[in-house]
């Protein structure tokens, strides 16, 4: 049983949606699903000091592939892929203390206090009109949870091998 | 700030809050017929939260399993798994 098997046992039913690729075409779970693996080969290949700035790199990987996957055609994959670029471009600069002028950020004004909420929980949601931002947030949604139950896909199987060499480690007479 | 230059209709706003209502778990759940706008986004930006911290949760337990992975056999029992779907 193969990770895409699980993830079809586990999710696709629940989304309650027949066709949904009719209007909006989303990116095939197989295509997330080998540029996320590639990815974390390519991390666990890398020396890394600590499972913590690992946990970070994989954090990062999770959205790139879901930006890249999604391609340029949403609003949100494109304001991710920028942030994504431009973190590339000039690492975070953890130990100097920033300037007060930027720690307090400049408050939208008017507008629904849910709907700022909403603005700021969705990439690139700040500049988008009403309509846009819940069509965004709602394709967000569904990219979000595909990539999540491929994780969680993938930390099962993991678990699973991990636990089936333990126990053939213990009796090596058992290995089938 | 709208380039579009025509109005938004109601019933296109409502379309895209049942199709936002939809993707969330809890609305699905109870089967509920229409929520009002502002519990719609409320529940929305929780769900987003909260996923955002399962991706958080699922990148350190996968930090933790790299350790303990085995070089050849996940690999290739995954990428079997991939090319059978």
């Amino acid at each position: 049983m193969g990770v895409i098997d699980i993830m079809d046992a586990k999710g696709t039913s629940s989304l309650g949606n027949p066709n949904p690729n009719i209007l909006t075409p989303h990116p095939s779970k197989s295509s997330v699903a080998i540029r996320f693996l590639r990815v974390l080969s390519l991390v666990r290949h890398t020396a890394s000091s600590s499972p913590s700035s690992r946990a970070c790199r994989i954090r990062r990987a999770a959205c790139s592939c879901m930006a890249y996957s999604a391609g340029p055609r949403r609003a949100w994959s494109r304001a991710l892929l920028r942030k994504l670029v431009r973190r590339r471009r000039k690492p975070p600069r953890r130990d100097l203390p920033r300037p007060a002028a930027i720690i307090r950020r400049r408050r939208p004004v008017g507008g629904d206090r849910l709907e700022v909420a909403l603005r700021r929980v969705v990439p690139g949601g700040a500049g988008m009109e009403y309509c846009r931002l819940l069509e965004e947030a709602a394709d967000y949604v569904k990219c979000l949870v595909m990539q999540v139950r491929l994780m969680q896909s993938i930390v099962d199987f993991e678990s699973h091998v991990h636990s089936v060499n333990k126990r053939s480690e213990i009796d090596p007479g058992d290995r089938n | 700030m709208s380039g579009r230059g025509r109005r938004i209709t109601d019933e296109e706003i409502n379309e895209l809050i049942s199709k936002l209502q939809s993707m969330l778990p809890e609305s699905r759940r109870r089967n509920a017929g229409r929520v009002s706008a502002s519990k719609l986004l409320k529940e929305t930006c929780s769900y987003i939260k909260s996923l955002h911290r399962e991706v958080d949760g699922l990148s350190d337990r996968l930090a933790g399993l790299m350790d303990t992975m085995d070089s050849n056999s996940p690999q290739a029992e995954i990428v079997r798994g991939l090319l059978r779907s």
